[in-house]
């Protein structure tokens, strides 16, 4: 709604939008909508009004306040002891994900809600996982209270069957953590027992001091060894056991031949040892490993239909209404769908009509009308309530939830770079075992120590730093400049699988088209400035989005007239007097037309009757994004192919063709498992695929292609399982990101040549086994250090050029 | 030259005791979010609040 275009520049109090229609005063304030203003009225009352003072409009707009009996459900029982974490005689605590927290704003209010609910003991922010924890008194308030008492604010929080249990990943976090902090000091601390070994080789301090700095030098690597490393000995002898050989091996190798040979040379007293190095290279390796894993832990790519659905919902059994969890939820069920409830599986209606909105489901933004015996699929929000409904499928049968069955784990599958990095580690150790045994065998009838020397230096020096670091810093940082860019990757796997993308496949509704920009057009007899007044002030009276969309049309009219006798029909329209004029608008149906025009159904109509005269119709099409053309064009004179699918009839077509080039397909009324099967039709003639789309009917095809990409409005809201978010207005940078992905992959490749380079002079000292511990203390961080400081300023680089910084 | 010993034994001893901090650290949670703390503290105490309000 941000890009609406308005001439008088009034911005929310509450909200900072631009006030376009309903403009309300209150408190000598402004605001853009009833809901800002209610908002405003309950921080007023409660005395939060600091809330404005922390940052400017920092609300959302609450365009769609109507909550109605949505959050009934949390009046049950059982459903309640879901949500409650814990619970003691007089109190209980709730953890909520809020997806809307985005200010110092919102911390405030959010932990001020004590004000608002007398019962709420306190209530604390954690802003990186936009998690809402609550104390609260279970005698003077409730779940539903809270829950209802925040989407009110405008902090609805996210509640699902997908309730997903975020300690675990926690404590993984924490624990490399832990690991870095270790190596780092005890790296630190080594180095620094070592001085006099670099400089000196140990003759000015003596040898008793060599020998105390060695023992404790082994004491502090011990638990590098043992502790942080472990990751890596524990991926080797999985690897190992799988009969193949990861990055980790060759690490792994490193570091046990490096602690061997160190413990031998200290407790023999032969040498200082290279647990300098061995520290350093632990600590280097898990830096890589965590800057690479830092991912978008408040944005969820996993979503699936459950996350979607209620956690409830309330069934018949005979008159008794009961409530039960959504998974319980049999065929022949009598529900009973409240106002703004989601409907969770495939059902039949069984009161006269309901309007349901598929927005999510199809993208398309006007909701459906559907009568009695009519079916209603899963997923639609009802949009006025409450209707009865009887259940058709279990929900895991349901049309919508069936593409989620059967799909395949992209996980398991790897990229043509994977591939190529684990068959150089295979190299690499085949490599250093060899180097190492041909050396050995050189000097084994020279001079035993020596051959034992070189052997065992081969395998600390043949480090695979730069196998292991180059590709976590590059993605890393290629990662966080997209981020900050709107386009959000799930890990680096995307990156690596975007380089090798052949084909790319757009969803048309809603992912080329923009859902909140919709374009009016009017159709019929010209009307004259008073009929076009009259139908601006009845449309103003309906709240039905269709109305809103004609009201933003005909804005120039700010004031509307005095209307009588208004009757608005649910699903079918509005009529009523204006200055003695008897308006109607509505559905062919309601207006009294009865041929319609098939070629062009699918775009939603609203006929216009003036004093019983038919004078046209308003018809409601999708505007494309200005970008369609520009990022079409790209993609194709780097020869990708282009396809797009769509649910739609073909009406679009010509307008498609024009924009996209002539070699691209173009599918019209397209079924979401057709989809999927088109997706998978072009993999199996050799493509590589990228799916762009938006909505639920996507989310089989998104699964099913290498590389899905959701295009959301507003990263809060839902979009279905895929690889990355793109945010709508960074659509435009698509085909920049697949070529930033591609020069990753040569990145990457550079660092590899550049640490051949410094493998190459450590092997030679190392095959004439006179690898010194100063040596190998020099080299390692020099290799390292400039390996990451190469991938990360190359990257940068990089981006700046495809102006994607 | 001795002393170097108790010199050693004592900078590890600080040493180690900064690593235990910092463990600590990171097993209660004091990295985890590093926005809301540091915007909590700016927060007006309620009295303020209260003058804030009457006078809007």
């Amino acid at each position: 709604m941000a890009n609406l275009k308005t001439d008088q520049k009034v911005k929310c109090f509450h909200c900072g939008e631009y006030c376009v229609e309903d403009t309300t005063h209150y408190d000598e304030k402004s605001f853009c909508c009833l809901g800002c203003k209610l908002v405003y009225e309950v921080l007023n009352e409660n005395q939060l009004c600091n809330y404005y003072e922390l940052s400017d409009s920092p609300g959302t707009t609450r365009k769609n306040i109507e909550l109605g009996e949505r959050y009934a459900y949390l009046d049950d029982e059982g459903i309640q002891n879901k949500l409650i974490k814990f619970r003691d005689a007089e109190t209980a605590h709730l953890r909520f994900h809020v997806p809307n927290m985005h200010c110092s704003s919102c911390i405030w209010l959010l932990e001020h809600l004590q004000k608002i609910d007398k019962g709420i003991i306190r209530s604390k922010v954690d802003f990186i996982e936009k998690e809402l924890f609550i104390v609260y008194k279970p005698v003077e308030t409730n779940v539903r209270k809270i829950v209802e008492q925040l989407s009110l604010i405008g902090y609805e929080p996210e509640l699902n069957l997908n309730q997903v249990d975020k300690v675990a990943k926690k404590k993984k976090v924490r624990t490399r953590v832990l690991k870095i902090g270790l190596a780092g000091f005890a790296f630190g601390n080594i180095m620094l027992l070592s001085f006099p070994e670099y400089f000196s080789g140990g003759v000015y301090t003596g040898e008793d001091f060599r020998k105390v700095f060695g023992y404790l030098n082994f004491v502090l690597a011990l638990p590098v060894f043992l502790y942080s490393a472990s990751e890596f000995h524990l991926n080797t002898i999985r690897s190992i056991r799988q009969r193949t050989i990861n990055i980790d091996v060759p690490i792994a190798i490193g570091i046990v031949a490096m602690f061997l040979r160190s413990s031998y040379e200290i407790f023999s007293g032969t040498g200082a040892g290279y647990f300098d190095s061995m520290t350093g290279l632990v600590f280097f390796m898990l830096i890589g490993r965590n800057f690479q894993d830092k991912t978008y832990e408040w944005l969820s790519f996993d979503r699936d239909y459950k996350s979607y659905f209620p956690i409830a919902v309330t069934r018949y059994r005979g008159q008794i209404e009961h409530t039960i969890p959504v998974n319980e939820i049999q065929i022949n069920d009598r529900l009973k769908i409240r106002n703004q409830e989601i409907i969770p599986a495939d059902v039949l209606l069984l009161s006269k009509n309901a309007e349901i909105d598929y927005s999510f489901v199809s993208g398309e933004s006007t909701p459906v009308n559907i009568r009695k015996g009519e079916r209603i699929f899963a997923g639609g929000r009802l949009q006025r309530g409450p209707i009865d409904v009887l259940v058709q499928q279990e929900i895991s049968h349901s049309y919508l939830t069936q593409l989620w069955n059967q799909l395949p784990d992209k996980s398991s599958r790897k990229s043509g770079f994977q591939q190529m990095v684990s068959i150089i580690s295979r190299w690499f150790v085949l490599g250093t075992i060899t180097i190492a045994t041909i050396s050995f065998a050189y000097w084994y009838n020279i001079d035993i120590t020596r051959a034992v020397n070189a052997f065992t230096a081969v395998l600390v020096i043949a480090c695979a730093c730069a196998l292991a670091l180059s590709a976590p810093f590059t993605f890393g940082n290629m990662l966080r400049i997209l981020g900050k860019k709107g386009i959000y990757l799930r890990n680096a796997d995307v990156l690596e699988r975007l380089a090798d993308i052949t084909s790319v496949v757009f969803d048309k509704t809603g992912t080329l088209t923009e859902l909140e920009s919709t374009v009016v057009e009017f159709h019929g007899d010209d009307l004259c400035d008073e009929d076009l007044r009259n139908i601006f002030s009845i449309a103003s009276s309906s709240s039905h989005p269709l109305s809103v969309l004609i009201c933003k049309q005909l804005k120039s009219f700010s004031n509307r007239d005095n209307i009588q006798n208004i009757n608005e029909i649910p699903g079918a329209g509005i009529e009523g007097y204006v200055n003695s004029n008897y308006i109607k608008l509505g559905n062919h149906a309601f207006a009294g037309i009865n041929s319609v025009d098939k070629t062009d159904f699918k775009n939603s109509r609203v006929h216009v009757r003036i004093n019983d005269e038919t004078k046209g119709y308003f018809l409601f099409r999708n505007k494309y994004r200005i970008s369609v053309k520009e990022v079409a064009d790209k993609l194709s004179q780097n020869n990708y192919q282009l396809s797009v699918i769509s649910g739609d009839h073909e009406g679009e077509r010509p307008y498609l063709e024009k924009m996209l080039n002539n070699k691209s397909a173009l599918l019209f009324n397209q079924q979401p498992s057709d989809k999927l099967n088109y997706i998978k039709s072009l993999q199996d003639k050799g493509h590589k695929v990228m799916m762009v789309g938006d909505g639920l009917n996507d989310a089989g095809a998104l699964l099913q292609s290498n590389v899905g990409f959701a295009l959301s409005s507003d990263i809060n809201n839902f979009t279905p399982a895929c690889d990355g978010i793109i945010l709508g207005q960074h659509f435009n940078k698509l085909a920049e990101v697949i070529k930033f992905a591609k020069a990753g992959q040569r990145i990457i490749i550079i660092s590899f040549i550049i640490s051949l380079f410094y493998n190459a002079l450590g092997l030679w000292f190392a095959v004439q086994g006179t690898l010194s511990p100063v040596i190998a203390a020099i080299l390692m961080p020099i290799s390292t250090s400039s390996l990451v400081i190469y991938t990360v300023i190359a990257s940068s680089i990089k981006a700046r050029r495809l102006k994607l910084r | 030259m001795q002393v170097i010993l108790i010199l050693i034994t004592a900078s590890l001893l600080v040493a180690t005791g900064f690593l235990i901090a910092f463990l600590w650290s990171v097993k209660t949670g004091q990295y985890e979010d590093d926005v809301s703390p540091a915007v909590r503290i700016l927060f007006d105490d309620e009295t303020n609040q209260s003058d804030n309000n009457s006078k809007s």
